[in-house]
């Protein structure tokens, strides 16, 4: 078991640095531009996935800390210049946010559904005060919000020290993956760690975590506060992407996606969340696309109403319905059960 | 004088909002424990079936208050048959299966009818106070409200179906051993709820119009509300209502709508946090 | 679980031919011109975007008939953003640098053009930003070919003015449009010795004009002036028939109507209210004649025609006359031959493209809503854009990509 274990894990280093390094020399630019956003979704997509799949905590807005980490960077990088201060605060800034929300609810000991609500309402009001920045008296620094229509011209990460030596597609490609590689391995060492069964175990039994001396509440919040890093850096890594930050980042649509990835891929995983965030942006990626427009447009003229919310909402909807535990624990339990009965075959043995 | 009339009928008026958009979805979550996320897109078939009824012909008044009601809640009949009966306890399955359920909603109203549709007038005239003149229909939409709040209270607390669905929900087993069949309830409840909320779509068509992602304007609001009311249907919605109506428009005349928003969802908040029950968890206990 | 360091090679090598082989192959002369059209086709704008990318269909279509541009066809490859703003920026790049077009005709809300400009400035893709919108994009890679402020604005306001009064009420959108437009009516308002008594600011999802419409009434303005936008904001002219105050205190707008919202009103609630725009259905002229009926050919209706998708067409027209006058569909070459200020002639008048600003000069026309149509009440022609004019000299500053805001 062990082995395996260990086996999967070479297998995962070797496959993410492979596709680190081979692709940019592979590909053109588009399709590795492409491969970027996927990969920054993917991370966005593992914050949620760590939170609500090992600690319990369903997070209606985890979209907040996304933004905050995209607009943390926007505003700092605007002022500074230099992408260094600007990239580690991104990190900070909705960690530190995320903490106070957690020690806010945690303390609290509300349960998932108020949990949920207050989510859900702090999303909003950040979406809808950073949403009302449009006027020129909102100013931080040098950088003006902007409002709905987003901050632009956002300078993109430099070689730490250096900010004329500003990163290529490519470069932010390999910045991207090794982010996801990381933050990858280090979510299964803690999760392997002492720290991780103790988080795993207040899932199963909160009360009875509790009672084996455990603080759950700080345990929770500590995280939460990790969830929100995670996101944070994802958005900084989109604001490098596209260039601007705008306010769709905080927005309802946005929560409900990264929910949607998670239980997709399969929750109370990793590698889940990441299959999921491919999956579902490819399908609306697809929806919007020259291919598919042209030839829905062609039957009966439908297709020009057709919108990605019909395709989302029965994909979760079939979701919860019939593959509860989502893809990615779908198929494995599929592979064991297939090596189970070869192996049974092979050695023989009748029931 | 005429100023402070006409400051409180806006500040009932918000109420009366709060309530009318929540109640069908605070009957779900009361009775069944079940949170329907896409209670905003119920809100958004009335108003669909009120203008649609409505502008084939049939009177304003029937479409409003009998179509819209039987169209929402023969829909919600359906849902609950397809869905929600296979979710019962799984309080988050729940959550994601309707939220689901809302997009879908979003995306087929859309195939149907596209993303615009021409509304109808509201068919009572403007009212005069003083010097201000005020939406008549304004009063309408209040009376609407206060009716159905009062209605649903009479029917939880004197009615035979009133204290078989509380039985049925407080313990499923025993009104089972009784000879209630919970199933049934469940299902009669689920649809009670949608055509409440049906009704409440339909009679706020006129004033907002009507857009498919029209429910994500309401569903926040009303979930919010719902929750922090706690527990008891009636008086719940109705102190949830009360408290944030008040933060809300106040605040809104005060700077602007945007605030007054963001007020009413930092008050959320705040409840949330020191009364994690809701209000009638704490206060009004027993109550319905 | 073990895999072979064999087995790993073959399936990687496998996945980089399968990317490799969707790398795109350099153009023949005869391949047809791509043009691109990245509309918001669905989601809340899609009652823009629509008819937007149908405009560009019969456009190339009539191209096509005519025999072509540079003895090639013009394809139309479509894209749908599905109103999300990162979706711009992703389908931006794949028509840049996938699809390889020639240019980029789209962006609807100031907010999608700013979020695709940069792409397609970076990946040098030549880009029409074909709608009325709030002035000052000084780029040499864009053409704008909608009304600006001074086109419009600047007209509209006088004549509100004298026919009702000088104390004005704005109501605006809360986003860079709403901002900018606003500072403009105020500017005029003063130019004629009015005054603004106070500018109120809607982000796009309010939908409760009660509060806003009492502040109203105990302002009494001599008129109103409505820079909303979207579906949420229609409920506040809904809100304002039904409190009966249509008829005491008059409306124009710079907004309304654009996107046809004159038909999503009733009459009752829409009438009476002023605009000013390049085109209008109404207009009576051969060449709009002309126009509608060759789109109720292809379409079978009419009734989704509205601004933006004349300025569409016109968009199209105009590019492809930089496109003959080039000889090729090259960008610096179409460039060059638009600066050198050719026009064209639209449905809503002649089209003249401004060198300096890559701004157009056009037809401007007050408008009447009456039963769900707009009137034609007096036009002005060829009206310069000298907003953008004052601020954006491309000939002496080719590589500015800033866009100006008015400071009042």
């Amino acid at each position: 078991m062990i082995t395996t274990r260990r086996a999967q894990l070479i297998l995962a280093t070797v496959a993410g640095l492979a596709f680190m390094l081979i692709t940019p020399l592979a590909v053109d630019l588009f399709t590795l531009l492409n491969l970027t956003i996927y990969v920054i979704l993917a991370i966005l997509a593992l914050s949620l996935g760590l939170i609500w799949g090992y600690g319990g905590i369903l997070c209606f807005g985890q979209a907040a800390f996304y933004g905050l980490g995209a607009y943390t960077y926007a505003v700092s990088a605007i002022n500074i210049g230099e992408s260094t201060a600007p990239l580690l605060l991104a990190i900070a800034l909705p960690a530190a946010f995320a903490a106070l929300l957690g020690w806010f609810m945690f303390y609290g000991r509300l349960s998932d559904v108020y949990m949920g609500v207050i989510t859900l309402a702090v999303t909003l009001i950040l979406f809808k005060l950073i949403n009302a920045t449009a006027g020129d008296q909102y100013v931080i620094g040098i950088a003006r919000l902007n409002g709905f229509n987003g901050m632009h011209g956002v300078p993109p990460l430099n070689i730490p020290g250096n900010a004329s030596a500003i990163l290529l597609p490519d470069g932010l490609f390999y910045v991207c993956v090794a982010c996801l590689l990381l933050i990858y391995l280090g979510l299964r060492w803690l999760l392997a760690s002492h720290f991780g069964r103790v988080i795993i175990a207040i899932r199963e039994n909160e009360q009875r975590a509790e009672l084996l001396g455990y603080d759950v509440r700080w345990y929770k919040t500590v995280l939460f506060a990790l969830g929100g890093a995670i996101a944070g850096l994802a958005g900084a890594l989109f604001v490098n992407w596209g260039g601007y930050a705008d306010p769709g980042l905080f927005s309802l649509f946005q929560s409900a996606q990264i929910i949607i990835w998670v239980i997709v891929g399969g929750l109370g995983t990793l590698l889940g969340p990441i299959v999921g965030a491919v999956l579902i942006h490819y399908l609306t990626s697809l929806i919007g696309s020259p291919e598919l427009v042209s030839l829905l447009s062609n039957l009966l003229g439908i297709g020009r109403n057709l919108d990605s919310n019909l395709l989302l909402g029965v994909i979760l909807v079939l979701f919860v319905l019939l593959v509860p535990r989502g893809v990615v624990p779908g198929v494995q339990h599929l592979w064991q059960r297939y090596r189970i009965k070869s192996g049974a075959e092979k050695s023989g043995d009748n029931y | 004088m005429d100023l402070a009339v006409f400051i409180l009928l806006e500040i009932i008026y918000a109420i009366a909002g709060l309530v009318l958009i929540s109640l069908g979805l605070a009957v779900v979550f009361g009775m069944m424990r079940v949170i329907n996320l896409a209670h905003g897109e119920f809100l958004m078939l009335g108003g669909y079936a009120a203008i649609v009824s409505t502008q084939a012909g049939l009177n304003i008044w029937l479409a409003m208050l009998i179509v819209a009601p039987l169209t929402v809640g023969l829909v919600g009949l359906i849902v609950e048959r397809l869905i929600i009966r296979f979710l019962y306890g799984r309080i988050l399955d729940t959550m994601l299966a309707t939220w689901g359920l809302s997009l879908c909603l979003v995306g087929l109203v859309t195939l149907i009818f596209g993303n615009t549709t021409t509304g109808i007038s509201t068919p009572i005239p403007a009212l005069q106070i003083g010097q201000f003149q005020v939406v008549g229909y304004n009063l309408f939409i209040i009376a609407v409200a206060a009716v159905m709040l009062a209605g649903l209270y009479a029917l939880l607390r004197f009615t035979d179906w009133g204290l078989i669905a509380r039985a049925a929900m407080q313990n499923a087993d025993m009104s089972d051993a009784l000879g209630i069949n919970p199933s049934r309830v469940y299902m009669l409840t689920f649809t009670f709820g949608a055509a409440l909320t049906g009704l409440a779509g339909g009679v706020l068509a006129p004033l907002t119009g009507i857009v498919p992602s029209i429910g994500a304007t309401y569903i926040a609001k009303a979930f919010i509300t719902v929750i922090s009311g706690g527990v008891a249907i009636a008086t719940g919605t109705l102190s949830a209502a009360l408290s944030f109506g008040l933060v809300e428009r106040i605040t809104t005349l005060l700077s602007s709508p945007v605030l007054g928003e963001v007020a009413l969802l930092i008050a959320a908040v705040l409840l949330l946090r020191f009364l994690p029950r809701g209000i009638t968890g704490r206060f009004f206990r027993g109550r319905l | 679980m073990t895999l072979k360091r064999r087995q790993f090679l073959q399936t990687s090598s496998t996945i980089a031919a399968t990317l490799a082989a969707g790398l795109p192959l350099t153009s023949r002369a005869q391949d047809p011109i791509k043009v691109a059209s990245i509309h918001d086709l669905s989601g809340l704008f899609d009652l823009y975007g629509k008819p937007m990318e149908k405009a560009m269909q019969l456009a190339a279509e009539e191209i096509n008939n005519s025999g072509g541009l540079a003895s090639r066809m013009v394809e139309i490859v479509t894209y749908d953003t599905q109103s999300q703003m990162p979706m711009y920026t992703q389908f931006g790049q794949q028509a840049a640098l996938k699809d390889r077009v020639s240019v980029v005709h789209g962006g609807i809300l100031s907010a999608s053009r700013e979020a695709i400009r940069p792409v397609l400035d970076r990946f040098q893709t030549l880009y029409f930003y074909n709608t009325q919108y709030e002035g000052g994009v000084c780029d040499r890679n864009i053409f704008c070919t909608g009304v600006t402020p001074a086109q419009s604005v600047e007209v509209l306001v006088p004549y509100a003015m004298e026919q009702w009064g000088k104390k004005v009420y704005t109501l605006a959108a809360d986003y860079n449009y709403g901002q900018i437009i606003s500072k403009w009516v105020q500017k005029y308002v003063q130019d004629n010795d009015g005054e603004v008594i106070s500018t109120d600011f809607f982000p796009l999802d309010v939908a409760d004009f009660g509060s806003t419409i009492a502040k109203i009434q105990a302002a009494k303005p001599d008129f109103v002036m409505s820079a909303l936008v979207g579906g949420a904001h229609l409920s506040f002219y809904r809100q304002w028939a039904a409190a009966g105050m249509k008829d005491k205190i008059p409306m124009a707008s710079t907004t309304l109507g654009a996107g046809n919202e004159q038909q999503v009103l009733t009459p009752a609630e829409g009438d009476g209210i002023l605009l000013a725009y390049n085109y209008s259905r109404e207009l009576d002229t051969p060449a709009n004649k002309a126009y509608l009926e060759r789109w109720q050919a292809k379409f079978g209706s009419v009734d989704d025609i509205h601004e933006l998708v004349t300025a569409t067409y016109q968009g199209m027209l105009l590019w492809a006359e930089g496109v003959r006058k080039a000889g090729s569909a090259d960008r610096m070459a179409v460039i060059e031959a638009l600066e050198s200020g050719i026009s064209i002639q639209g449905p809503g008048g002649k089209i003249t493209v401004d060198p300096k600003t890559h701004h157009c000069v056009l037809d401007v026309h007050i408008l009447e809503v009456k039963d769900q149509k707009m009137t034609v009440v007096q036009s002005f022609d060829q009206r310069p854009p000298t907003d953008t004019a004052a601020v954006c000299d491309l000939e002496a500053n080719p590589n500015d990509t800033t866009q100006y805001e008015i400071k009042v």
